[in-house]
């Protein structure tokens, strides 16, 4: 793998950008799911993707992979390194071609993310096969039968799996969560792809296994050079894996940055809500920690103007108009009216 | 593996048991003398005596049913009330008809629903999938014996491009065969794949939305591709179930669709019999249907091992 990471070394000219989404909105049926999100990721970038449930998280990262259902309206652009059109309209045959081999995806549930009837080899040795006569990197050599046997076998060792190649052999119901999660990680890993997606990829794991299979992940991504999008909403492992974070919520992404800065001086009242949930320095004297009050709305039922008023401490009736973006760029800043932070500065 | 074998093979043998004692409870408890029914009103009491005499019928219940068991396991079926013909070669005979008509009509039942259900689930919000899914629908409510009249009335009558009815045995002529076998499993097959054809869809659509598929569709495989590969044997697992099902259905439905083609088959000779108040006939005939059945269902069982490998348990 270090070989292959001299290879695709950063080039003088910057152009080292993997990811690079502008707009993208995506509707279904009458409700409006994504609004306007922007966000870039640089070669062996790490960016976390932090929200409670329902704020859109998971509906991006399948947007990134062309994955939304077929009847859903996406605008917007997605541009992905290597591959020379929008990834937003272009064709299914197209959009398969990237699938696995520029971009590939880590699940969130590895107990039902494997077809259980057939085999934990052949189904990552599959994501071999697929892209071997379109991948000029080693020519047809990965066609050949034992080639991808050794191959698979391999990849399995690589994620630890004790025994690769009876795990090859094994059915996914013979395996435990965590070792299904590490074939899934295995999977994507397949064709060293530019950009790795993780869809809460530890959630639905035992809290042991949790910590290993995410340095697996990390050290597979950091081995290829690969970007990585990081979507959880356990803060925790944000700090520990990534080096940006955004911060969606409703739909929209409503603050960007660093870890460090965002975590430490959060601007957007919804961040702020956030990570004092999760903070136990500020537990209340009864040991119970600060909750942000009410629940996230179903779709389509959050407010116009700011999506966080209907539950913000802070909202005011200015509140009513989108509060406009304050940064940069899309990748650094908030959008906030009445941004935490403020009181100090002053 | 083994030890599925072997459970699956005991709940078998349980179940004919079982099935056995209720067929013949069935048919003591039906009123009436079996020996006068078979003589008929005008017999008379030395006649009906006789015959009680000759086929054991005076005998206890027990003896009765285990002298007609031990037969059964021998294939000796016994001889007839009626005619004193030997049973077990005419239900052979009979069979033969029946099995060609079943299977065939089975054949054109999952030709018919693999494909259209499959085209019915991937278009399940078009109009072309709709316009199927609305078809299947008016196959489902069509009783076969119905199909078969209307498929008559077109086809022999109007048309005039195949008999309406008749048994050739296929070495016989071949071609006569086939052309009388085309109209009588079309009426059986047809409604039964419309009854199939929605499992199938259900099926597909259920398995479509699998997390697997997603990450089959992650890997780089094409929506088909990734439904074939890897959503085909999950779905195949409901369906066998619907399709053993179906096959007892489709005994059943040949009994009425052999009288419309006066096919002289399994099922003819049910309703002969009945009509003939031939009991000891009658209760092998429905003996051996339940006989079918039952092996139908254990076969199915060990698919199951074959196509779902989470059941072969310890086979790692």
């Amino acid at each position: 793998m270090s070989a292959l990471a001299a290879q695709e070394s950063p080039t003088a000219s910057g152009t080292s950008r993997v990811l690079d989404v502008q707009g993208l909105d995506v509707r279904l049926g009458r409700f409006h799911l994504l609004h306007d999100v922007s966000f870039t990721i640089d070669r062996g970038e790490r960016v976390g993707l932090i929200g409670e449930s329902g704020s859109g998280k998971s509906l991006t990262s399948l947007a990134l992979l062309g994955l939304l259902p077929e009847d859903a309206r996406i605008g917007g652009s997605v541009r992905l390194a290597g591959v020379g059109y929008d990834l937003v309209g272009a064709r299914e045959r197209d959009l398969a071609q990237v699938r696995g081999r520029d971009v590939a995806m880590v699940f969130q549930e590895p107990m039902t993310a494997l077809n259980p009837t057939m085999r934990v080899g052949d189904q990552v040795a599959e994501a071999i096969t697929i892209h071997a006569g379109r991948s000029s990197r080693d020519g047809g050599a990965r066609t050949d039968r034992a080639a991808v046997r050794t191959r698979t076998v391999e990849l399995l060792d690589q994620v630890g799996l004790p025994n690769p190649a009876d795990c090859a052999r094994a059915y996914p119901h013979q395996l435990s969560g965590g070792q299904r999660q590490r074939v899934v990680l295995a999977i994507a890993l397949a064709n060293d792809p530019a950009l790795l997606v993780c869809d809460e990829p530890t959630t639905a794991l035992d809290v042991t296994v949790q910590a290993r299979v995410l340095d697996l992940i990390v050290r597979g991504v950091a081995a290829r050079d690969a970007a990585m999008l990081f979507i959880t909403h356990d803060l925790s492992v944000v700090a520990t894996v990534c080096e940006r974070v955004l911060v969606m919520y409703g739909g929209r992404v409503v603050e960007a940055g660093p870890v460090e800065e965002v975590f430490r001086r959060p601007r957007h009242r919804y961040t702020q809500g956030l990570l004092a949930a999760s903070d136990l320095d500020t537990a209340e004297p009864g040991g119970r920690l600060p909750t942000i009050r009410g629940s996230v709305p179903p779709a389509g039922a959050f407010p116009d103007g700011c999506v966080f008023r209907s539950r913000c401490d802070y909202a005011t009736s200015e509140c009513a108009v989108l509060p406009p973006w304050t940064g940069t760029d899309p990748g650094h800043g908030f959008a906030c009216i009445h941004p935490a932070g403020e009181e100090a500065a002053r | 593996m083994l030890l599925q074998i072997v459970r699956r093979t005991a709940i078998l043998l349980a179940s004919l048991v079982v099935s056995s004692v209720l067929v013949f409870a069935f048919m003591v408890l039906l009123p009436g003398d079996p020996a006068r029914v078979a003589l008929g009103v005008n017999a008379s009491e030395s006649a009906v005596t006789q015959l009680r005499q000759e086929f054991g019928l005076d005998r206890p219940l027990v003896a009765q049913y285990l002298s007609w068991v031990s037969g059964l396991v021998r294939f000796d079926l016994g001889t007839s009330y009626v005619s004193r013909a030997e049973i077990a070669p005419q239900i052979v005979d009979r069979l033969q008809v029946t099995m060609w008509l079943v299977v065939c009509a089975m054949l054109l039942a999952v030709v018919i629903a693999v494909p259209f259900g499959t085209l019915m689930a991937l278009r399940h919000r078009r109009p072309s999938g709709l316009a199927l899914s609305a078809l299947s629908q008016v196959g489902v409510a069509v009783p076969a014996f119905l199909a078969g009249i209307l498929l008559i009335t077109v086809f022999a009558v109007k048309l005039q491009w195949l008999p309406a009815n008749g048994w050739t045995p296929p070495n016989e002529n071949p071609t006569q065969f086939l052309r009388q076998l085309v109209l009588p499993v079309l009426s059986l097959g047809l409604v039964q794949g419309a009854v199939l054809t929605r499992y199938v869809r259900s099926a597909i659509l259920d398995v479509q939305r699998e997390d697997y598929i997603r990450t089959a569709r992650a890997k780089g495989l094409g929506r088909a591709r990734a439904l074939r590969r890897h959503g085909f044997r999950n779905a195949a697992i409901p369906v066998v179930t619907v399709l053993a099902l179906q096959l007892a259905t489709l005994l059943i439905g040949a009994v009425v669709v052999e009288r419309v083609f006066v096919i002289p088959g399994l099922g003819s000779l049910l309703l002969d019999q009945v009509s003939n108040r031939d009991l000891i006939f009658v209760q092998d005939v429905v003996m051996l249907l339940v006989f079918a059945v039952l092996v139908v269902n254990f076969v199915v069982d060990l698919l199951y091992l074959v196509i779902d490998p989470r059941l072969k348990v310890g086979a790692r």
